[in-house]
């Protein structure tokens, strides 16, 4: 799933801007997207993924750069000439048309023959379960039926890309979960390129081949779920895919392949990274549940790096338990410890323990400062590249 | 207080009270006595007295049915007319206007804040005979050298026309206005061109827009007399003209009465059949939103 073979990418955006007035929405975005991936879009909102999404659609046009759908560029072209079809955020199904009506939309448009059109219709209807809907009106529906439709009314086209603007965004959570499953197995059937807006970080990984980490209109990863959980970039990746720890600290010089990285709380580590400028503010990154914790009565495990700290809390979770623990420099670590065991879970030390955290220097990760700030550095050129 | 809070279904009936106060002595109790009236007989000079007299509907139908059939005929030419130029404006300042939206809108209404009447003469006067535009008209032979604009079906339908567009665009308006973007988008994601998204999205879901503006449009221009007075000749007299002047100048109030229920009752029968075809969902405006 690298960006680099040799086929034409479903979708790529060329140094893409777009501005609103003095608002830059997205800035020099670069991305390729491989034929029949299900590629997310991440991020909070505000940081120009609907946006993207929009100028893929051709409801927007870049102000500057390119987007190429199937290797022939776009721009200029209005939606309605582009093979591509959009869920949108809640719907927008056509109230004044039944289920039924609403699916035909685009292949009456489109020209397909009523009688075959009608067919298309039933198949689709009939692939998302709301077969016996079809003579409904959208306001008849529940929200994950209509959510369905909206589904069906975009493939029933087969565009050669679908655009899914947070399609999950206004059901239940449990509805939610349930149609995550359904859309990934959609998808897997279709064959057809997803391309997917959410800013839930736990939808992304779960469905995505490949997730694109946005922050104020720039791309600050784009990998897989696992890499981008386990080796975020920079601190808004960490920050934002799941609870993460950064621990700030200073880059020493490099020895033997190694770097030397003195943290704020006082401790020195090695890590195997370098590339790094002595001196360059950086953050050591090690997720919740990679951190073990023990009282520092203890003897300090060895060939592990560690910290100690004061648990301010602890949390019973059901399948683990969460502890926040406060290093010296006022940094928060989160630990989550499973409960596979009982007694082992009444030994953990309570709030106001001073405890030491220790970790596998392999979990730990080292990330720089979020890119938003020097707009200059070409984001695309570093991330493609990491993956084994 | 207290005996609201202890008969707390009181509430919904204490607010209707003073709408329903209104609504039966200016309506219901003036309606009451018109249909009294249309069943008496007599003049101003010797009373009337009520005797069931059911022929005055019959003979007021056979002698004004001209009057009425060009009442209908003008409102409906009228109402098509406010369509016509109503949509494409209400559409723009819907959707094209952006920040000019409001001032638009403004302008829109603006002519209410001059009495009809006025408005009207206003009318009569850019009109006349020896007004420049009827002048002008001559000249580039739009019209015959001694052609006149006053008084003939094009003034008065012109008049309507103009006094009754704003109860046209603002419902119009009202409908275009609410409808969801992403609904036009998703037209557009799905193949419409710009036409088919105007005919298969924007005019169905502003079809409340429609059925009330022609309603409003309709109805009031039936029962206009004020055009046909001032802009129009005896040619042009419609039905309201009719029952002002027996009312004011004959005093023959049962037969002015009896047009009166006539009009109302051909009025509902009409606006009952266009909402059936229009449909009732329509009439109610609940398609308009997105779901």
């Amino acid at each position: 799933m690298t960006t680099t073979s040799g086929t034409t990418p479903s979708v790529r955006l060329e140094r893409v801007t777009k501005r609103f007035g003095d608002l830059t929405a997205v800035r020099e975005l670069t991305l390729d997207i491989e034929r029949g991936e299900f590629f997310t879009l991440l991020g909070p909102s505000g940081c120009g993924k609907t946006t993207t999404l929009r100028m893929v659609a051709g409801f927007e046009e870049p102000s500057e750069g390119q987007v190429l759908l199937d290797g022939t560029d776009v721009s200029g072209l209005p939606a309605f000439k582009r093979a591509t079809n959009t869920v949108f955020q809640s719907y927008a199904l056509f109230p004044h048309l039944n289920v039924e009506e609403n699916v035909a939309f685009g292949l009456r448009r489109k020209g397909v023959a009523r009688k075959e059109a009608a067919r298309r219709v039933s198949e689709e209807l009939e692939r998302v379960g709301l077969a016996r809907e079809a003579k409904r009106k959208p306001r008849q529906l529940s929200g994950g039926q209509q959510q369905r439709v909206a589904l069906a009314r975009a493939l029933v086209n087969l565009p050669t890309v679908l655009l899914l603007d947070e399609p999950l965004g206004a059901l239940d959570l449990k509805l939610r979960k349930g149609l995550q499953v359904e859309l990934k197995r959609i998808q897997r059937e279709v064959g057809i390129t997803f391309v997917y807006v959410t800013h839930d970080q736990e939808e992304a990984l779960t469905m995505s081949d490949r997730i694109a980490v946005m922050n104020q209109g720039v791309v600050e990863q784009v990998d897989a779920p696992e890499a981008v959980y386990d080796r975020p970039r920079t601190t808004f990746v960490a920050g934002f895919i799941g609870v993460s720890n950064l621990m700030p600290g200073v880059a020493g010089p490099v020895s033997a392949g190694a770097t030397e990285l003195k943290l704020d709380s006082g401790v020195t580590l090695s890590t195997p990274g370098n590339g790094y400028a002595s001196g360059e503010r950086v953050w050591a990154v090690v997720r919740p549940e990679k951190l073990s914790v023990a009282l520092v009565e203890e003897p300090a495990p060895t060939g592990r790096p560690s910290v100690e700290g004061l648990v301010e809390s602890s949390l019973y979770l059901g399948t683990a338990t969460q502890m926040v623990v406060r290093l010296p420099d006022g940094v928060t670590m989160t630990v989550l410890v499973p409960n596979a065991d009982e007694t082992e879970r009444q030994r953990l030390p309570g709030a106001g323990a001073r405890v030491r955290l220790s970790w596998a220097t392999d979990h730990m990760h080292v990330v720089r400062e979020s890119q938003v700030e020097e707009p200059e550095t070409t984001p695309q050129e570093g991330l493609s590249s990491e993956r084994a | 207080m207290a005996f609201v809070r202890r008969h707390r279904g009181i509430l919904p009936l204490a607010l209707l009270l003073p709408g329903l106060a209104w609504l039966i002595i200016f309506f219901a109790l003036p309606l009451y006595y018109q249909g009294k009236i249309s069943l008496e007989v007599g003049s101003i000079f010797n009373g009337f007295h009520f005797n069931w007299h059911f022929k005055t509907y019959t003979d007021a139908w056979s002698a004004y049915r001209t009057q009425f059939l060009r009442s209908f005929w003008f409102a409906g030419l009228s109402t098509v007319l406010s369509l016509l130029i109503g949509y494409p404006l209400a559409y723009a300042i819907a959707f094209r206007a952006g920040k000019w939206r409001n001032a638009l809108l403004l302008a829109v209404i603006l002519p209410f804040f001059v009495t009809y009447l006025v408005r009207t003469l206003a009318w009569e006067t850019i009109l006349d005979d020896s007004s420049p535009l009827v002048s002008f008209l001559q000249t580039i032979h739009v019209i015959s050298p001694h052609g006149r604009v006053l008084a003939t079906t094009g003034s008065v339908v012109a008049g309507i026309t103009y006094n009754f567009l704003p109860f046209m665009i603002l419902p119009l308006y009202a409908s275009l206005e609410r409808i969801d973007d992403r609904l036009l988008e998703a037209g557009a994601d799905l193949y419409g061109n710009r036409r088919s998204v105007f005919w298969k999205i924007t005019l169905p879901l502003s079809m409340p827009g429609v059925v009330a503006g022609v309603l409003l449009t309709f109805i009031p221009a039936a029962g206009d007399f004020v055009n046909a007075t001032l802009l129009g000749s005896p040619n042009q007299t419609m039905i309201g003209n009719v029952i002002q002047s027996r009312y004011l100048e004959l005093n023959d109030y049962p037969t002015a009465a009896a047009l009166s229920f006539t009009l109302m009752f051909i009025i509902l029968v009409m606006v009952a059949l266009w909402a059936k075809v229009a449909g009732t969902d329509a009439l109610m405006g609940t398609e308009a939103s997105a779901t």
